[in-house]
């Protein structure tokens, strides 16, 4: 993976997140959290700089980035999808509409399109099984998906992110 | 306190809430303000109903209407109707599935029926952000019985008469856990609530903490009160945004009123909660796994003893309990032992929520008597098999359970039977499958989550289960033997009995149950190469009869990926090199002529 540089913005934004956990260790999780509501993802450099800030080494940050599914190595989409693989909505075709949007957007799970519009992701039941099967994109849920309405969906972010007023700029 | 006449309860759960039911409360207010009404009706928004399938749910009160699948449009009816007119709008009530009738009171529905809430008590019913409703339902006086009353020992004799056992899982008794936590001598101890539900298609958790977090906040400081702790944890997974933030409300209202913090309710207690989130961990349900990732630690299970109650958190003693265990508690304090007791069956008492989801016409959140039977939750509170088709099975238990067949539906459901049948209770997920579903390839959806979610620290779970799965898998792709079937069923023993923790022994379960109750349907991919619910797509080709077919293209407009060609009015035909087998056309032909074979 290329090398980045932090900016001096986001180092600050990192140091006062964890100083806001007192440096200490046992909140590592609370300050990942926060750190990926922040700045998105969580790449190599910033986990070195909490490990650095917390006092910890750099292989236990990355010990519990990796272990746990919420969080990020790799920048997400504009619009990061996730069709939801819990029992419920699996025996109602989520694999079909997972199918389907991987078709449309020609990429595979945990991938990004190249114009960083969508990211796609699969998650454990959001707990909405009287909606199956689901799919998140951002925040908003759909509900009783249908392999035909893919389309339709992500055309409404494609057309909502082309605005004449960005074009502009 | 103003004196309404009447009532309008949105349902603000997190499924009604994905179906705009904020928008339909901000429009109920606004009718309601139009018309001037705003000191006879009160527009709530509660938690879930538990009438999920059917959301968003508006309920009327003093007469409990019912109205389902509302859309915000339908406000301006239901107020200028219902409210003004007192007129019930017939469209949005609820349809006896087997009259086609209208149902106009609530009581009166087959779903709400046979159900007994008491950890649901006040889902539904209360305002989750007002504390003061919950105060109103007898919300804090069992805390204050507890504190002015009992010492903490008699507390603990309360509960273990009450025979509850944890709901988490594990069924283990509640009272003996907080006597073992209560006898432990430390300068801390720390009582936690597991709040990480993981299991897939179980929200009861998620639900009662969206709609009655207090419930929760009073168990957590009578637990306190009785083992001796000051601090409070809730570990909560942080794909419940919903469920924190009525958590964090709650837990604020609750200090501001004196029942958190320092001398509570003017004695020396003191106690209070904060949250630790969880990250997407399925092995952080079990207690060890759960204590490590509050440490800040990977979620990895350690091997017990110690017990948490004796060494947990931080190396203090810690009682760990399930949310719904703890909604319960409230209501044995206050209605007393013998009540809970009375309920139930000789060893499991009380009530057991479940989540009703899968091929099921009601999905959703209901409460039963321990005891009732697989029969009456699946056929008369949830209404059956979705499109009138065949049951064929029910998982309960999640990625630990088993897979029920039909033989099972009489049998009561409580902790000791669910294992004998070769499942378990679980947290109370219960997925109902049809006879389109092939058991095989659940059994693999399981092994693929394990797969997902073993931490790797023992080798029979992560090396094993990848085993198992590569063997489903080839199942599944008609390459399978039966010799495989062989080597499947050893394989899972071994699992079971040399893993650390509960995920790994009981991850086989799944495998496991379908082999005994499905062994035909193994067979039939082994021996003969086919899937009998058309699920495996390896084996399944789509084709279109040619006698049957009209050419009303209506397949060709709906195939996602253009396999369909023909002209309208003659019979079209599927490439089967570009099919995908999603099966839409099977769905959508009106005249029978898609075929799998």
């Amino acid at each position: 993976m290329p090398k980045i540089k932090l900016s001096q913005r986001t180092i600050e934004i990192v140091r006062e997140i964890c100083a806001s956990f007192e440096n200490n260790e046992g909140e590592l999780i609370n300050v990942l959290h926060e750190t990926q509501h922040k700045l998105g993802y969580l790449p190599a450099e910033v986990q070195e700089l909490i490990a650095n800030e917390l006092n910890m080494s750099v292989a236990k940050v990355y010990g519990v980035v990796t272990f746990y599914s919420f969080f990020n190595m790799i920048p997400q989409g504009e619009f990061p999808i996730s069709v939801c693989m819990g029992t419920a909505c699996y025996v109602r075709g989520a694999e079909q509409i997972l199918h389907e949007i991987k078709r449309q957007l020609n990429i595979e799970v945990g991938q990004s399109t190249p114009d960083g519009k969508f990211s796609l992701n699969c998650l454990r039941c959001v707990g909405a099984c009287g909606l199956a099967p689901v799919v998140m994109v951002g925040e908003k849920v759909y509900g009783r998906v249908a392999p035909q309405q893919v389309r339709k969906i992500i055309a409404e972010y494609q057309e909502g992110c082309v605005k004449p007023e960005k074009h502009e700029m | 306190m103003a004196d309404y006449r009447m009532h309008l309860l949105v349902c603000g759960g997190t499924g009604c809430k994905s179906s705009e039911s904020e928008q339909i409360r901000d429009n109920l207010l606004a009718e309601v303000e139009r018309y001037g009404l705003n000191d006879e009706v009160q527009v709530v928004m509660t938690g879930c109903f538990g009438f999920c399938g059917k959301g968003p749910i508006v309920k009327v009160l003093p007469d409990n209407t019912f109205y389902v699948l509302v859309k915000p449009e339908d406000a301006a009816t239901i107020v200028e109707e219902h409210v003004v007119m007192g007129r019930k709008v017939n469209d949005l009530l609820y349809l006896d599935p087997e009259s086609d009738e209208p149902i106009s009171d609530s009581k009166q529905m087959d779903f709400h029926k046979k159900q007994v809430r008491i950890a649901l008590r006040n889902c539904g019913v209360i305002n989750p952000e007002n504390i003061d409703e919950y105060i109103a339902r007898d919300g804090y006086a069992a805390l204050a019985t507890c504190l002015s009353e009992k010492s903490p020992q008699q507390v603990i004799n309360e509960i273990k008469l009450s025979g509850q056992r944890g709901r988490g899982g594990g069924g283990f008794p509640t009272g003996l856990k907080w006597e073992i936590t209560s006898k432990s001598q430390a300068d801390q101890k720390y009582v936690v609530c597991n709040a990480d539900e993981g299991d897939p298609g179980a929200f009861m958790d998620r639900s009662i903490l969206e709609g009655d977090p207090h419930s929760v906040i009073e168990a957590m400081a009578i637990c306190g009160y009785c083992t001796g702790s000051t601090k409070g944890l809730v570990y909560i997974r942080a794909e419940y945004p919903l469920a924190i933030q009525r958590l964090k409300t709650a837990i604020h209202q609750a200090r501001e009123y004196g029942l958190l913090g320092d001398v509570i309710f003017g004695t020396t207690f003191s106690f209070d909660i904060t949250l630790r989130y969880g990250a997407g961990a399925f092995v952080c349900g079990e207690e060890t796994a759960l204590i490590h990732s509050m440490e800040g630690l990977r979620g990895e299970p350690t091997f017990k003893p110690p017990f948490p109650s004796e060494s947990g958190y931080l190396g203090k003693p810690t009682t760990v309990n399930n949310v719904e265990t703890l909604a319960s508690i409230p209501v044995i304090i206050n209605k007393g032992a013998a009540f809970f007791n009375s309920i139930g069956t000789e060893k499991s008492k009380g009530t057991k929520v479940f989540a009703l989801a899968g091929k099921i016409n009601n999905v959703g959140l209901i409460e039963v008597p321990m005891g009732t039977t697989l029969r009456e939750v699946i056929f008369d509170i949830g209404g059956g098999i979705k499109g009138g088709k065949k049951f064929k099975s029910v998982q309960t238990g999640g990625p630990s359970g088993g897979c029920l067949t039909n033989s099972f539906l009489d049998t009561p459901i409580d902790y000791d039977n669910l294992i004998a049948a070769g499942s378990m209770m679980g947290s109370g997920g219960m997925i109902v499958m049809d006879e389109d579903d092939c058991m095989v390839s659940i059994a693999k959806f399981y092994l693929e989550f394990t797969l997902d979610e073993s931490c790797g620290k023992c080798t029979p779970c992560r090396i094993g289960n990848k085993r198992l799965y590569e063997i489903l898998d080839k199942i599944t792709k008609g390459l399978g033997t039966e010799e495989d079937l062989t080597r499947l069923r050893s394989l899972c023993n071994v699992i079971k009995d040399t893993s650390l923790c509960g995920l790994g022994q009981t991850s086989p379960n799944p495998i496991l149950s379908t082999l005994d109750n499905f062994y035909d349907e193994y067979l039939a991919h082994v021996r003969d190469h086919k899937c009998p619910a058309g699920q495996c797509k390896s084996l399944v080709k789509y084709s279109i009869d040619n006698e049957k077919c009209t050419g009303c293209t209506l397949c060709f407009r709906n195939c996602p990926v253009g396999a369909i060609t023909g002209e309208k009015r003659s019979p079209h035909f599927i490439d089967n090199a570009i099919c995908i087998k999603c099966g839409v056309c099977y769905d959508k032909c009106k005249f029978d002529a898609v075929s799998v074979s």
